[in-house]
């Protein structure tokens, strides 16, 4: 066996608790397991593992147990077994590695070192259930008057919108289930560069379009089938290269969307090649809203990267209505793992250093701030509002929701869950109808809880809480830090 | 027909835009702008069968987005010139600037004089959707790139020698692209090839250079379909190898 097939997983299977069903054989969208008909037994090959957890799930009789493989490789901290497993794939292959998901690295967590007040005698707390507690948030241009005729942004019932994950990255159920419950929530999703399926266009008023650097799917009438259109310039798993949806997920369905061959790599440039500046910028802004007659705001996304505060305050001057920052840890379909594991930046440092250039420079009402990238519960929405934002935007957490459970081999397009893939079989595994309540679930727990939170913090809508940093205090922070942050240490 | 004209002097390009699309839902059938002067995004998005003159300098992204109208311009235009732009027709009697047609998913672009980079880049196509650009003159570096689909004509009717474009097609998966004259392969991209032309080919070239000439009034004697070199992508999927995909999962 070759050093870098060593099995990360093993496969136990319980014989006096298996009934030969072979349920868990067919489950398998990685071929890890087989059954042997001499043996009478269920076989696997372990290296095909990935730790996804459908065959456990499935299994009527609770027979399969799935254990990281206890190899003992002589420890070093230093060139640990990822280090070396990293190094044997390339040796092997001489070609970098395609990696799903945020980074899984161990990098500091800023949310884990922000702590929320709460009102002690002098001030008193809210009941969250006795009163009313408001989280509607308005998306766009706030300088203009209340009287005027015609806002242009958006109100939603819950700061908290989808992520863009196109068709194709994900399943048509999955985007249907989205969909579906922005719709329950009076909220939004966000289709990302895929074209906007035809089963989707009843639920427009929920959804964002995106314009990337592809430009997949865009077309004067998907402009305008939507609530909001969002220009995608980078991405937090993977700043400043392009997108790229691997061939294996270019289906049949997926090619007539994208209008490109069966089979190909669907591949986003780096750049817009007709955005090469915030003039540029400005100028795509403005020709989607003369495609759209003025009715929708546009929204520009950006990775998290060192110079972020400056190119959002380009972007507030570009006509933009909302910018969307995407943290370092922000999922992907697809990325390269050096790109995922090593650039941009934190979100949390993001969208304190956006809000206070935009703050300083006057800009701050003229647009939406939506935060994402490695929101994980309503706590890191609580602080990611505090710091900042209007709103953020999840993805990773709804899949997980959906069941998704963090094999991060979106890339392959074998997901077991229905999830991310193209598979007709696989993807009728996801019941639309379910994953859409569940996720409709998770948002409203969240929402319960940050009106908890609220509560505690006195304040009567989430509104108090936007930019409100007095409300956070530092644990474990570096001075700088928290200049950056703009927030005290805890005890001052 | 009448035609309904349009004096863009003084109008910025919200102004000229809302002009050109209250005559167009109104059911005007021909329109005829004139004293324009680098407003941008001019028929943007505008949807459905009406003819627009345009007569002097449009500025960006001209036709962006746009959706059958039939566009002709006495002038150059800028940069973007038909940029993502679904069906229609625009013809370009002079120069035209940079990423003309980016992204293109139908509809025909004509320019009888130069382009610059980046033409027809991204060009999309599927089924009966099938975009056209026909460049009258030279073409800048990086044509076609990432071409997905689609046709790319390049005459040189003023030209001969080699084409000095370089980085053709770089990326290209799909579409062919047509260069009268001579290319030298280390001017062709990543990913792309010379091929041989086929009958069909034949066919398509003569057709779009007798159009061609026929709207530009220009004359196609001289013009034989024997001297272009056909480019392809050498596969549909030219980075399949760029990046080791394996189920063996790093902890």
């Amino acid at each position: 066996m070759k050093i870098e097939k060593i099995p990360e997983f093993k496969v136990l299977i319980d014989e006096s608790k298996c009934i030969r069903c072979k349920i868990c054989v067919n489950e398998c969208s990685f071929g890890a397991l087989r059954y042997d008909k001499k043996k009478n037994k269920i076989v696997s090959k372990d290296w095909l593992c990935v730790a996804c957890l459908r065959c456990v799930a499935k299994c009527p009789t609770g027979a399969i147990t799935i254990t990281r493989n206890p190899i003992s490789l002589s420890p070093h901290d230093y060139w640990t077994e990822r280090v070396r497993r990293d190094i044997w794939i390339r040796a092997e292959t001489g070609s970098p590695r395609l990696v799903s998901m945020g980074t899984n690295l161990n990098y500091p967590s800023i949310f884990d070192h922000l702590l929320l007040d709460a009102c002690q005698v002098t001030n008193p707390p809210i009941d969250p259930l006795r009163e009313p507690i408001e989280l509607e948030t308005y998306l766009g241009d706030r300088s203009i008057s209340v009287h005027s005729e015609d806002p242009l942004g958006l109100m939603i019932e819950v700061p908290i919108i989808f992520g863009a994950m196109s068709y194709g990255s994900i399943s048509l159920e999955a985007q249907k289930a989205l969909a579906k419950a922005a719709k329950e929530l009076g909220t939004l999703m966000n289709v990302g560069e895929g074209g906007l399926h035809p089963d989707l266009y009843p639920y427009g008023d929920n959804i964002i379009v995106q314009v990337a650097s592809g430009r997949f799917g865009v077309h004067r009438d998907y402009l305008n089938a939507a609530a909001a259109v969002e220009i995608k310039i980078g991405q937090g798993a993977k700043p400043g290269i392009g997108g790229h949806l691997p061939g294996e997920k270019v289906t049949a369905e997926i090619s007539a969307m994208r209008m490109i061959p069966e089979g190909t790599d669907a591949l986003s440039p780096a750049p817009h090649h007709d955005i090469y500046s915030i003039e540029d910028l400005s100028q795509l802004v403005y020709a989607i809203k003369e495609a759209t007659d003025y009715s929708k705001p546009v929204f520009v996304k950006i990775a998290a990267v060192h110079n972020v505060a400056y190119i959002a305050s380009g972007i507030a001057r570009s006509g933009a209505d909302g910018i969307v920052i995407d943290g370092f840890r922000g999922g992907t379909g697809a990325a390269p793992q050096v790109i995922r594991d090593n650039l941009g930046i934190p979100i949390e440092i993001a969208i304190a250093v956006v809000d206070d250039k935009l703050r300083e420079e006057g800009l701050r009402e003229r647009v939406a701030l939506i935060a994402s990238g490695g929101i994980r519960n309503s706590g890191d929405v609580a602080k990611a509002i505090a710091l900042g934002a209007d709103a953020v935007a999840i993805s990773t957490a709804a899949l997980v929701a959906m069941g998704c459970t963090l094999c991060q081999h979106c890339y392959t397009g074998k997901c077991p869950w229905g999830i991310a893939t193209q598979d007709p079989k696989l993807r009728a595994r996801l019941n639309v109808d379910e994953a859409a309540r569940r996720v409709v679930n998770l948002v409203k727990a969240w929402s319960t809880e940050l009106k908890e939170i609220l509560g505690a913090l006195g304040l009567s809508s989430i509104e108090g809480l936007r930019g409100n940093r007095e409300k956070l205090r530092g644990i474990g922070l570096d001075e700088l830090t928290l200049k950056m942050l703009g927030v005290k240490p805890a005890g001052r | 027909m009448t035609v309904f004209e349009i004096d863009c002097r003084g109008l910025n390009f919200k102004a000229v835009n809302r002009e050109i699309k209250k005559a167009a839902e109104r059911g005007e059938k021909h329109l005829r702008l004139l004293n324009v002067n680098g407003q941008r995004y001019i028929c943007g998005g505008l949807k459905g069968e009406v003819k627009v003159e345009i007569h002097g300098f449009p500025g960006n992204d001209l036709g962006i987005f746009m959706d059958g109208p039939m566009v002709e311009v006495y002038g150059n235009a800028g940069d973007g010139v038909g940029n993502t732009m679904n069906s229609g027709h625009i013809i370009v009697h002079g120069d035209v600037g940079d990423v003309v047609g980016y992204s293109m998913r139908g509809g025909r672009i004509y320019v009888r004089g130069n382009a610059g980079y980046r033409l027809g880049i991204h060009l999309k196509e599927y089924g009966e959707k099938k975009p056209i650009i026909v460049v009258g003159g030279e073409v800048g570096d990086f044509l076609g790139e990432y071409m997905a689909g689609g046709v790319v004509v390049v005459l040189r009717l003023e030209s001969d020698g080699a084409i000095e474009s370089r980085f053709i097609a770089a990326g290209i998966h799909g579409g062919r692209i047509f260069v009268r004259g001579r290319i030298d392969e280390n001017r062709l991209g990543f990913g792309a090839a010379v091929s041989d032309l086929s009958e069909e080919d034949y066919g398509l070239l003569e057709e779009l250079v007798r159009d061609f000439c026929r709207v530009m009034k220009c004359s196609s004697r001289g013009v034989s379909s024997e001297e272009f070199v056909k480019i392809i992508p050498v596969s549909k999927r030219p980075f399949e190898k760029l990046y080791h995909q394996t189920s063996i999962k790093v902890p």
